[in-house]
């Protein structure tokens, strides 16, 4: 009896303690889930830097688990604990855990702030509003960088997505990504199939047979990555002469870390990264992530993302505002995968045709590899 | 004063110079396969050592002297094929080879084995000795690089050139900076010294408990009750993480629920009971061994004597028994202070450990970082082992255990 009584008492007090901490029915502490390293860093210096200066009560926990958000997710739901509050994902992940309904639908005119000038949310970020979860952030590719000293004597460095390809001009190691995702593109671009072709052909059996045919050409010289981390540092030690990754990380090698390292921008793919809110938060929760979904997605802290990481903002209103470099003081426009010289060739990325095609294909890619 | 035998010096014709031309071929076969060719550097290693053997044996030099000569001569050698990092490749090769020649030269190579043993005994004596160097020194070598590369100035897991010619600019202490004055360290850093502790804690208490009790021979299902508490170190962890993750994920809802305690908390205590499981049978296993040699008399004669049960336990079981807990209770520490996986499921992010920090930073940002918290974890380890180790000894003289 007595028992009961102390936790019941104890229970009503903590319980009003609780009310009293949630500042207008707003929950103070916050998971952020993110990939790590400089975009982490990126989000931090300008997000929530300024929003907990904003909100002092707030703190913010990172998690960098964004490579198995999926998983995670489908897991918390499935045990009725979700410990995370915004989740930042690729595009092609948003639209997966949006169909399984683990993440929250957005309404872009509600949620997210106008542009300066007044144009609508929806009309600020267009077509990159893909699914109806999803709230995108960067533009990002992936993209190709050598060795600048590992260029062979009297040739010209590559700048063709075929010279990957090509070991008898450029010997030596690739790196690729251990996913059929781009590569399976590249192969068949490099194949003799037009651009607009890529897809239609890589439906068909024979066109995924003709893709991993053209890397088999390669497979000996190839070392295969599953972090973005792994090229910068396979070219860093020169193990390899070209290699693909993430067109930040590249920059931050060869701006920041001062490496013998040249891109190489050729049919680079763009692809999106950006936010999701899981479903089944508490309300005190909810409102706590809106609050700061609508913060961290305005025009200022998108383009002021941009002064830290080479990733394009994912407003049109953000891109006149992209200056320089926080540390370098190096302009960054002209490291953006968007900048007119570096896309004179890009490659679209088909998100329909993988979430259709993704199992199949990687089951094959992968027999393919074990051979 | 019966049996010293002066050691002859063996031949060396016949003996020191083919046996360092032997030896000294390795070192030519891996500098030349640095040059692109080993058999050409293997052929003249062996030259290059039959010709020391003779020299140091012909000159007239005291050891110290023919040693730093040869030290000198190898390093300038290596300065020219490689530069500084070269020096000190060549400056070690000379000390060793020098050794070598000494050692077989003087007849030292037989000092420690008895004056009637055969050439193939003797052999086979040295062999064994180099068999346990080389154990020991596959134990610690990988460690080395390790903590070379924790002071490199880049971002990335390389021996620069700078560093490999011992220049001041390939070094830095940034990594150690990083790892100290972020909270991106200093936060997991505090969530294993709060979760580890506290885990080592239960394990060793439940722990000692389950095995006292498991040894008494009255106790019905033994078998049973012990293969259940040790079935965590059997059991694959992945198994058991996916396991607990479900078991716990509904039990701190419904503690968040209705205690109203805060989702911080009741990660900790999650996190904790999860370690305290997996430490047990650590504990259970170290302690039941040392009961085994606890004289059972000892508590009925505390018995006899007016004890209560818990004092004769704490006065007498206790103490004998405590080197066991002590063990039990360090490996426990270990697998808490270790653990990635179960943290991973069990634990959200306001309980990221240091392993889980580890383990994200390799994966998504290879960053030397995480080699200078290793370091400066091996190092503490060390630190603490020895001073354990020296109370012990300390204590030992102290009470006059110590036979010298």
């Amino acid at each position: 009896m007595k028992l009961t009584k102390t936790l019941l008492a104890s229970t009503a007090l903590t319980v009003a303690a609780g009310a009293v901490a949630a500042d207008g029915h707003m929950a103070n502490d916050m998971t952020l889930v993110s990939w790590g390293g400089a975009y982490q860093q990126s989000q931090i210096n300008a997000y929530t830097d300024p929003y907990t200066e904003m909100n002092p009560g707030v703190t913010v926990t990172w998690d960098e688990s964004s490579a198995e958000a999926v998983a995670k997710l489908r897991a918390m739901n499935e045990a009725g604990n979700i410990t995370w509050d915004v989740v930042d994902v690729v595009a092609a992940d948003a639209l997966r855990l949006c169909d399984e309904g683990l993440a929250m639908e957005i309404d872009p005119d509600e949620h997210l702030a106008p542009a300066p000038d007044g144009t609508s949310a929806e009309d600020d970020f267009g077509d990159l509003l893909v699914g109806d979860c999803f709230i995108p952030q960067i533009v990002y590719s992936t993209t190709f960088g050598y060795r600048t000293d590992m260029v062979p004597e009297g040739v010209e460095a590559p700048n063709d997505i075929c010279d990957v390809f090509d070991l008898e001009t450029y010997p030596g190691m690739r790196s690729l990504e251990k996913r059929p995702i781009n590569n399976v593109e590249w192969a068949l671009l490099c194949d003799g199939v037009a651009k607009e072709d890529v897809y239609d052909v890589l439906s068909t059996e024979e066109g995924q047979e003709q893709a991993l045919a053209k890397l088999d050409t390669i497979k000996d010289s190839v070392i295969w990555w599953s972090a973005g981390a792994d090229t910068p540092q396979l070219l860093a030690d020169g193990e390899v002469f070209i290699g693909s990754t993430y067109n930040g990380r590249l920059f931050s090698a060869i701006e920041e870390q001062g490496q013998p390292i040249g891109m190489m921008w050729d049919a680079q793919v763009f692809d999106l990264d950006g936010w999701i809110i899981p479903e089944g938060l508490s309300d005190e929760r909810l409102a706590r992530a809106m609050d700061f979904i609508y913060f961290a997605t305005d025009t200022q802290r998108l383009a002021d993302q941009a002064k830290w990481i080479s990733y394009g903002p994912a407003r049109a209103s953000s891109a006149p505002l992209v200056g320089d470099h926080a540390d370098l003081g190096i302009a960054m426009a002209p490291h953006m995968p968007t900048d007119p010289n570096n896309s004179k060739n890009t490659f679209l990325y088909n998100y329909e045709f993988w979430a259709d095609y993704r199992d199949d294909i990687d089951a094959k890619f992968q027999s393919w590899l074990a051979q | 004063m019966a049996l010293t035998v002066q050691v002859q010096s063996p031949s060396m014709t016949g003996f020191t110079a083919p046996m360092t031309a032997a030896f000294s071929a390795m070192f030519g076969f891996v500098v030349g396969n640095a040059f692109g060719n080993p058999w050409i550097g293997l052929v003249i290693g062996a030259i290059v050592g039959a010709g020391l053997a003779f020299a140091l044996h012909a000159l007239p030099l005291k050891r110290g002297q023919g040693r730093l000569v040869s030290i000198v001569a190898f390093a300038i050698v290596g300065v020219v094929l490689g530069g500084g990092g070269g020096a000190v490749a060549g400056a070690i090769i000379g000390a060793v080879l020098t050794w070598f020649v000494y050692w077989l030269d003087s007849g030292d190579y037989r000092k420690n084995v008895p004056i009637y043993y055969t050439a193939g005994q003797t052999l086979w004596h040295n062999t064994f000795m180099l068999i346990c160097g080389l154990i020991f020194f596959f134990l610690i070598a990988p460690l080395i690089p390790v903590m070379w590369l924790s002071f490199n100035a880049e971002d990335f897991f390389t021996f620069t050139p700078e560093m490999l010619a011992f220049k001041a600019e390939g070094y830095s202490l940034k990594h150690y900076r990083d790892f100290l004055g972020t909270d991106e360290w200093m936060v997991p850093l505090k969530n294993s010294l709060i979760i580890a502790p506290i885990a080592t804690f239960l394990s060793v208490s439940f722990g000692t408990l389950a095995a006292i009790g498991l040894s008494q021979s009255h106790v019905p299902g033994r078998q049973a009750i012990m293969a259940i508490l040790i079935s965590p170190m059997i059991v694959p962890l992945i198994i058991s993480a996916t396991g607990m993750f479900f078991f716990y994920a509904p039990l701190g809802n419904w503690i968040e629920a209705n205690l109203g305690l805060s989702q911080a908390f009741v990660g900790y205590v999650k996190v904790i009971l999860a370690h305290a499981a997996l430490g047990i049978p650590f504990v259970i296993i170290t302690v039941t061994a040392t009961l085994v040699g606890f004289d059972r008399s000892l508590t009925r004669a505390a018995a006899n004597m007016g004890a209560n049960p818990v004092t004769t336990f704490f006065r007498v079981q206790m103490p004998l028994i405590l080197p066991g807990v002590i063990s039990g209770g360090l490996f426990a520490f270990i697998t808490s202070f270790d653990e990635v996986v179960v943290v991973l499921f069990v634990g959200s992010a306001q309980q990221q450990t240091l392993p889980w920090q580890m383990f994200t930073g390799l994966r998504e940002q290879i960053s030397p970082t995480i080699l200078a918290a290793a370091t400066i974890l091996v190092t503490i380890s060390i630190l603490l082992l020895a001073t354990v180790e020296l109370l012990r000894r300390r204590s030992e003289r102290l009470r006059g255990l110590s036979p010298s």
